[in-house]
């Protein structure tokens, strides 16, 4: 569909001050338009406080925020928030309305015909994997978390707003049902295009998620690369400290099975018939899960039949301890 | 009561159902009007306490004041004020009703999830359609369980109004008593219980139809 296009979004020495104290301390940075930026850090960092201050939830002491150039403190509040998309914890839908009417939110306090409404809202939830016939009439204490969370998604998303805001949209959902909407949420951020500035305390999802991340403490951004530079090369002991110390296993997330050296000198026939069959998509991780998990401890690699050759462990392990 | 005479005698009640009818518009209408300026005066003093939340200690110590007041000393004080008139019932039946609105209509708003709040500004509500759209009905639940503790104790009350010539079924009490005839004052009683039966199952029904929501759960 790719119909939204996403806008540049800009910190430029944006501070915030509560009674003398710092909540965010000089911060810039860039987000390009159509990516993903990761705000991670413990409690108290100020990664909430930055992420309210683009919808203006809470005003900055000092600087400025450009989305595609503009200052947001020059807009009109309201007018600001209904073009830009915001996912909170606890979702917030409004028990009082369906599914539909909570989906169809800001195209309505937008103005939009009833039919362009409806025809959006439909196309909204069967987006979100919500099938729109079983899900648009009931009331949200009807729904799963995760299904509650789903619609929080597809509301957030109904105006096409060129920016999109999560304050820890999965952080209240168990894990397989998180892993799960990370996965979706990746597709349909590439399907929309929208700038995304997303809030975690958890640095495996900002790994998964962002195409960059910032780390945050003490209301000062401590880092602000892309997360395979960041776990190669942590600026210093906090980062390194809060990526962990597996960050060499954790990179094996955000590399292909079709990305490293593959051993082309052994014939298929030769390979153990236990090793699993890999495809170059899939990530070093869950290569080496399934390899160590097999007798064989190698994978082949095929891509649609095509043998490319083998992945072994002592490739793998290389690429842990790279850090270029 | 009179030797001989039966507790109640129906060939009375019979002939007097026009009576009956008369009083019950009498009563509704009391009813109705001191529910109707109790509920506009306390919301505007709840919407007062909400967006300043120093006002609510004496906005409260005043209406729970008020609510202390014997009422017929209540009435007794307005009478040189303002008669013995439908004015001075309605002040002391309006008055009464304050408290219970305004500690439900606060408490109704103040009970909506504060991410369901922060959700609704966080999307472009301004203030005004955060209130109305969101807010108001969310509490709507706590604000009519407010209008019926409201309505039963103004029912009740509206039949003391009689002492200064209002009434409704008090009326009929009132005349009761001085009559020494138990027929019309327990027809008085009774036809004022069954109206705050009445009005509480109608509200009940008219909350059930306005939150849908609260049944799917």
């Amino acid at each position: 569909m790719a119909s939204t296009r996403g806008a540049t979004v800009e910190f430029r020495d944006v501070s915030k001050r509560y009674a003398g104290q710092l909540a965010v301390d000089q911060l810039s940075f860039k987000v390009p338009a159509g990516r993903i930026c990761v705000l991670v850090g413990p409690s108290g960092s100020g990664k909430t406080t930055s992420l309210k201050m683009v919808n203006r939830l809470i005003e900055p002491t000092g600087g400025s925020i450009l989305i595609d150039g503009r200052d947001v403190l020059r807009e009109e509040p309201t007018a600001l928030r209904r073009r830009i998309g915001y996912v909170i914890q606890q979702v917030g839908l409004f028990p009082h309305q369906t599914i539909a009417e909570n989906v169809g939110t800001v195209p309505r306090l937008l103005g939009w015909p009833k039919e362009r409404i409806a025809a959006r809202t439909e196309q909204l939830l069967a987006l979100v994997g919500l099938e729109p016939s079983r899900f648009a009439l009931r009331y949200p204490a009807q729904l799963s978390g995760g299904e509650r969370q789903r619609v929080g998604v597809a509301r957030a998303l109904a105006a096409e707003p060129p920016v999109m805001l999560m304050d820890e949209p999965f952080g209240a959902v168990d894990p397989i049902v998180r892993d799960r909407l990370q996965n979706e949420f990746l597709r349909i951020q590439r399907d929309q295009g929208t700038t995304v500035l997303f809030v975690t305390h958890d640095i495996d999802e900002a790994i998964k998620l962002g195409d960059r991340v910032a780390v945050m403490r003490g209301g000062k951004l401590v880092q602000y690369a892309p997360p395979a530079e960041l776990l190669a090369h942590p600026v210093n002991a906090f980062v390194a400290e809060f990526v962990g110390s597996d960050r060499g296993l954790k990179r094996l997330v955000l590399l292909t099975v079709g990305g490293v050296d593959l051993d082309t000198t052994v014939a298929r026939a030769a390979v153990s018939p236990n090793a699993p069959i890999l495809s170059p998509a899939s990530t070093l991780r869950d290569a080496l899960v399934r390899m160590l998990a097999s007798e064989a401890q190698v994978g082949i690699v095929v891509d649609r039949d095509r043998y490319l050759g083998v992945l072994t462990l002592s490739t793998i392990g290389r690429m842990i301890r790279d850090d270029t | 009561m009179t030797e001989g005479e039966p507790l109640i005698r129906w060939d009375w009640i019979a002939s007097h159902l026009d009576e009956f009818a008369f009083r019950l518009g009498e009563h509704v209408e009391l009813t109705v009007i001191a529910v109707g300026v109790g509920f506009v005066i306390a919301f505007a003093l709840s919407l007062l306490i909400l967006r300043a939340p120093r006002t609510e200690g004496p906005i409260t110590a005043v209406t729970g004041t008020m609510y202390t007041i014997p009422s017929l000393a209540l009435f007794a004080l307005l009478i040189p004020y303002t008669g013995l008139t439908v004015v001075t019932a309605e002040i002391g039946l309006v008055s009464y009703t304050l408290l219970i609105l305004v500690r439900n209509i606060v408490r109704g708003i103040r009970g909506v999830p504060a991410d369901v709040r922060e959700a609704a500004v966080g999307m472009g509500y301004a203030p005004r359609e955060v209130l109305w759209r969101i807010e108001l009905p969310l509490a709507l639940a706590v604000i009519i369980a407010g209008v019926r503790l409201a309505t039963i104790s103004t029912i009740g009350l509206v039949t003391v109004t009689s002492l200064i010539g209002q009434g409704g079924f008090g009326f009929l009490i009132l005349i009761g008593i001085q009559r020494f005839f138990t027929t019309e004052l327990i027809a008085g009683a009774v036809l004022s219980v069954a109206l705050a039966i009445l009005a509480d199952a109608l509200l009940v029904l008219l909350q059930r139809r306005l939150t849908p929501w609260a049944r799917a759960a």
